[in-house]
């Protein structure tokens, strides 16, 4: 009997260290709080020669597909047309390794604003939600405050400025501004940055929202440099640190944990020759904590168990530590104003002219009675 | 007070520019001199580098393949052109036709002014061919062109096969952006002036080209007269000593660089050592052969006339010259290749790089903001001279002249503008006169009508020599002390606005110009010993600048000759000036005999005042 009540004991210790182990996982499987991932790709750069900035975001893009974010929920910005530019001599392809190893064009490639729709306005419009009702689903970014969203921006920049398409400027403020609105419009959980221009780490110098982390392939005063030409097309085909990127980001597959330290020593300076930042004070998690998939990838967390679990703790309302806010955020798709639009119950004031002759009248009466040299007193 | 408005100051700074103004010119023009020659030693130019962002760095993989092919056809076309004693213009456009080009013709006809003795021709004739790859993807708005001359004789056969071997190879690649132009002019530079307004409708009379493919961007012109090359020469210079944009020389040097082939500019190759006499006259004999050849005005290649459109162009000679290391035909057309694949990635026209520029060598260059300086001390002179006459005008006259200095301003302008009207009438004459009066000339002398031509403008030259004499019987009185101020004071300043503007256009003209008429208006005055002036001047007028030039051009290219040949070369460059002139619009006939001629005259009036 003692043999089985030690027996018996194992089994319930055992399966205490089950419940709690997995009630670790189940409190991992919460830990990150948010539900779905939102990609926002940007090339700002037109021009044949700035053919390296299109293959950078479109590896960005391939790499994110891969990784598990559909279409729907990716906003991908090209300015020029380098597949279908007359001088490709590989026609509808748009290469990222020299010798023509990798083709990120592809043939299921989505572009939502292209050419001469990249504009600063656009990108602002589409980072802050405001944009016209008639705009379709697919260019819009229809976050919500439990999305993780990843913004890539690559193109010619300097100190505290980014171009776009030879001829407007986004500056640093601009965008610290534009993701405060999105932040008051609980338009993300949390949000990582990435730029790949010359003094890129001058462009998250002025971020003061919370949850933002911010990486950049050079510091102020730096170039970003582009890696390799290509002979047989004739220009650079990526820039440094987006390649090291790319190739970091081919070993991860959607079960990985690979977290954001790892993301930080991509392209060391020895590799890069200018020094990558990033920039991770406004976050609230340990980057430790963050997984790599949890901006890149869209995971679908699956968890098989045999067990059952018995959930019979309820997070204790009385505790009162977790003081829950009512968010409500800002409605994407008005349509319902659109479409029940009332003309406004106006307060009734008497007209103007009324009131206006009313006075004069007044004015009249009391100078005739008190005779006409007061007038003088008054004008 | 200020320094210009304190009658103190104001009398100390005229009375220091009238004592020291002639140690003040005489350091002017040494320096001017200095300078210019400074402009080859290396220290002082700066190298050549790629401005244009689109072309970038000789960033292709060539791989023309069918070199000696191309010289198969070279052989075809030879033999095509023997046996049709011209251009063989159905064999040309079976073959481009055939390579799959969108091929055209187009007939032309001219009528020198006077028989051409260089080339013997008179009457010409011809056709041009030209066919033109469309490119597979792109709008038909921007053209290349790619053209060789169809020369008599031997010259230029392999230069034509070269074309069609790369018109085919092209015609298979997919990048192109732009139409590629393939010409096979006649009559050479005829032919190519006839093209060109053919091309941009802008001819009166002949025929305009039936298609076209789009605006044209860049142009090279080959010249190859031999199976195997040992080096490659660049020609820049084109028509009324216009450049094409320093670019285009950078990517023809780059590109010489990275596949390996000698490269030359002027005929002449680079040294290296810069520092040891040998070096540094070598960097000025090949500038000042530059100099040479924009001076001259004329189109040195068939590129020469596409530079009036804003069309960069350059031509690129083959020599084959005593040398170990050979280059054969497919190197050639590999180097044309990266070529025109970097010219392909252009979005807009050439502009980044300079206009303006000298090169003392093909890896270095000197650009306008360091040599227009040279010409500005020059022109220093002319402002130094005309104030201190200035000066002497506005001193009153001393009490010991008689009563006729109270009459001096009213004959003064007439006194002044007789000089300027008849030195004019004489500039026109030797203008017109040459060309207009060749038959009579003819008739009566036993010379050819060109002989007719170029001893009637020296005559006209040397018959305004007997001017001031004859001039001055027509005016009442002699010429006063007021009087040939007045005019040296206009004559100095005419030539400073001429040179000016000369030297703004085309500098090596003007500064040849300012080199031997800035000391003829500095010093020339009706008191010194005429004899002696006379001659000088004579020494220093344009005509005589032209000749001294002429043997000067031929002893920098190694080859002087002797003085019967120096005349009758002479001649025959008068006549080109002016058969120039009249075809292709060069401006320098026109610059010498309507307005430095008579400029020059008037300080030969001034020397015979008295």
């Amino acid at each position: 009997c003692v043999g089985i009540n030690l027996r018996y004991r194992f089994h319930v210790s055992l399966l205490c260290k089950l419940v709690s182990c997995f009630g670790d996982r189940a409190g991992q499987f919460f830990s990150s709080g948010h539900t779905n991932n939102w990609a926002v790709l940007v090339c700002t750069s037109r021009f044949w020669f700035n053919y390296r900035h299109v293959a950078n975001t479109l590896s960005v893009y391939r790499s994110v597909k891969r990784l598990g974010i559909p279409d729907s929920h990716i906003v991908l910005m090209l300015a020029d047309d380098m597949a279908c530019n007359h001088r490709n001599p590989k026609p509808a392809t748009v290469f990222s390794h020299k010798n023509m190893e990798l083709n990120v064009y592809g043939d299921d490639v989505e572009v939502d604003y292209r050419g001469y729709e990249v504009t600063v306005e656009n990108f602002l419009r589409i980072l802050t939600g405001r944009l016209p009702p008639s705009t379709p689903r697919s260019k819009r970014l229809l976050s919500d405050d439990r999305s993780n969203i990843l913004i890539y921006l690559t193109g010619h920049g300097g100190n505290g400025f980014l171009k776009f398409q030879d001829s407007e400027e986004i500056s640093n403020v601009e965008l610290a501004d534009a993701f405060e609105q999105m932040w008051q419009k609980r338009r993300y959980n949390e949000l990582l940055f990435i730029i790949d221009t010359c003094q890129g780490a001058s462009m998250y110098e002025r971020f003061y929202s919370p949850n933002l982390m911010a990486l950049a392939s050079s510091q102020v005063g730096e170039d970003s440099l582009s890696h390799q030409p290509d002979l047989a097309i004739g220009v650079h085909l990526m820039d440094r640190y987006t390649f090291y990127l790319l190739e970091f980001l081919e070993d991860i597959h959607p079960a990985s944990k690979t977290n954001m330290n790892d993301l930080f020593k991509v392209c060391p300076k020895s590799q890069c020759v200018s020094t990558p930042g990033h920039r991770t004070d406004l976050f609230l998690r340990d980057p430790g904590s963050v997984l790599i998939t949890d901006f890149f990838g869209s995971v679908r967390k699956v968890e098989l168990t045999m067990e059952t679990i018995n959930l019979t703790d309820p997070i204790d309302a009385e505790s009162g530590e977790l003081q829950k806010e009512m968010h409500t955020y800002a409605d994407q798709l008005p349509v319902s104003e659109i479409i029940h639009q009332k003309p406004k119950q106006k307060d009734w004031h008497p007209p103007d002219g009324f009131i206006l002759g009313l006075w004069t009248l007044i004015l009249l009466v009391f100078f005739q009675t008190y005779g006409v040299k007061h007038l003088k007193h008054i004008f | 007070m200020g320094l210009l408005s304190d009658p103190n100051r104001r009398r100390a700074l005229i009375s220091l520019l009238t004592r020291l103004n002639t140690p003040i010119c005489i350091v002017c023009y040494m320096a001017g001199v200095a300078w210019f020659m400074g402009l080859a030693f290396e220290p002082f130019t700066l190298r050549t580098y790629m401005s244009e962002n689109a072309m970038g760095s000789t960033m292709v993989e060539e791989r023309f393949p069918a070199g000696e092919r191309a010289l198969a056809t070279g052989r075809e076309f030879s033999a095509h052109k023997k046996r049709t004693g011209g251009m063989p213009v159905e064999w040309l456009m079976k073959t481009m036709q055939a390579k799959g080009l969108e091929v055209f013709t187009q007939r032309f006809s001219r009528t020198l002014p006077f028989p051409d003795e260089n080339k013997e021709r008179y009457m010409v004739r011809g056709t041009n061919v030209y066919g033109i790859l469309r490119a597979p993807r792109a709008p038909r708005t921007e053209a290349l062109v790619l053209s060789a001359p169809c020369s008599p004789g031997d010259n230029n056969n392999q230069a034509v096969g070269l074309l069609l071997g790369l018109a085919e190879y092209f015609r298979n690649q997919i990048y192109w952006a732009k139409d590629i132009i393939f010409l096979v002019n006649e009559h050479d530079l005829i032919g190519m002036q006839a093209w060109l307004e053919g091309y941009h409708h802008t001819n009166t009379t002949g025929t305009f080209c039936h298609s076209r493919g789009g605006s044209i961007q860049a142009a090279l012109s080959l010249e190859l007269s031999s199976d195997i090359i040992t080096s490659l020469d660049l020609v820049l210079e084109g028509l009324n000593g216009q450049l094409p944009n320093l670019d285009l020389a950078n990517l023809f040097y780059a590109f010489c660089q990275k596949i390996g082939v000698l490269c030359t500019i002027q005929g002449k190759l680079q040294r290296n050592d810069w520092d040891s006499v040998s070096g540094y006259s070598h960097a000025v004999q090949t500038m000042m052969l530059m100099v040479m050849k924009q001076a001259s005005g004329r189109p040195w290649g068939d590129h020469g006339l596409f530079l009036r459109y804003h069309i960069e162009a350059a031509t690129i000679k083959g020599v084959n010259s005593f040398r170990q290391y050979k280059t054969d035909a497919t190197t050639i057309g590999r180097l044309l290749e990266g070529m025109y694949r970097k010219l392909n990635n252009l979005l807009e026209r050439l502009h980044q790089s300079y206009f303006f520029y000298l090169m003392p060598s093909l890896s270095h260059f000197v650009s306008i903001g360091y040599y227009m300086p040279a010409f500005g001390l020059l022109a220093v002179i002319l402002l130094l001279r005309a104030l201190d006459l200035w000066v002497q005008l506005s001193t009153p006259p001393q009490r010991t002249e008689d009563g006729v200095t109270d009459i001096e301003p009213v004959r003064g302008v007439l006194s002044l503008l007789t000089p300027l009207v008849i030195s004019h009438l004489t500039g026109v004459a030797l203008y017109m006169l040459p060309i207009r009066f060749q038959e009579m000339a003819v008739e009566h002398f036993p010379v050819s009508e060109t002989e007719a031509v170029v001893l009637t403008a020296i005559a006209v030259y040397t018959a305004g020599l007997a001017l001031p004499h004859n001039t001055h019987r027509l005016l009442s009185g002699e010429g006063t002390e007021q009087g040939w101020r007045v005019l040296k004071l206009v004559a100095v300043l005419y030539l400073a606005v001429l040179l000016g503007c000369t030297a703004l256009i085309n500098f090596s003209l003007g500064f040849i110009l300012a080199l031997t008429l800035v000391p003829v208006a500095a010093f020339v005055t009706p008191h010194v010993p005429k004899v002696l002036s006379a001659f000088i001047l004579v020494i220093l007028s344009p005509a005589c600048t032209l000749l001294f030039s002429v043997f000067f051009f031929q002893e920098l290219q190694e080859m002087p000759i002797s003085f019967q040949d120096g005349w009758l070369l002479f001649l025959s460059v008068i006549s080109q000036g002016i058969l120039d002139h009249s075809l292709y619009g060069s401006l320098v006939y026109p610059l010498i005999t309507l307005l430095v001629y008579p400029c020059w005259l008037l300080f030969w009036n001034i020397l015979f005042w008295n």
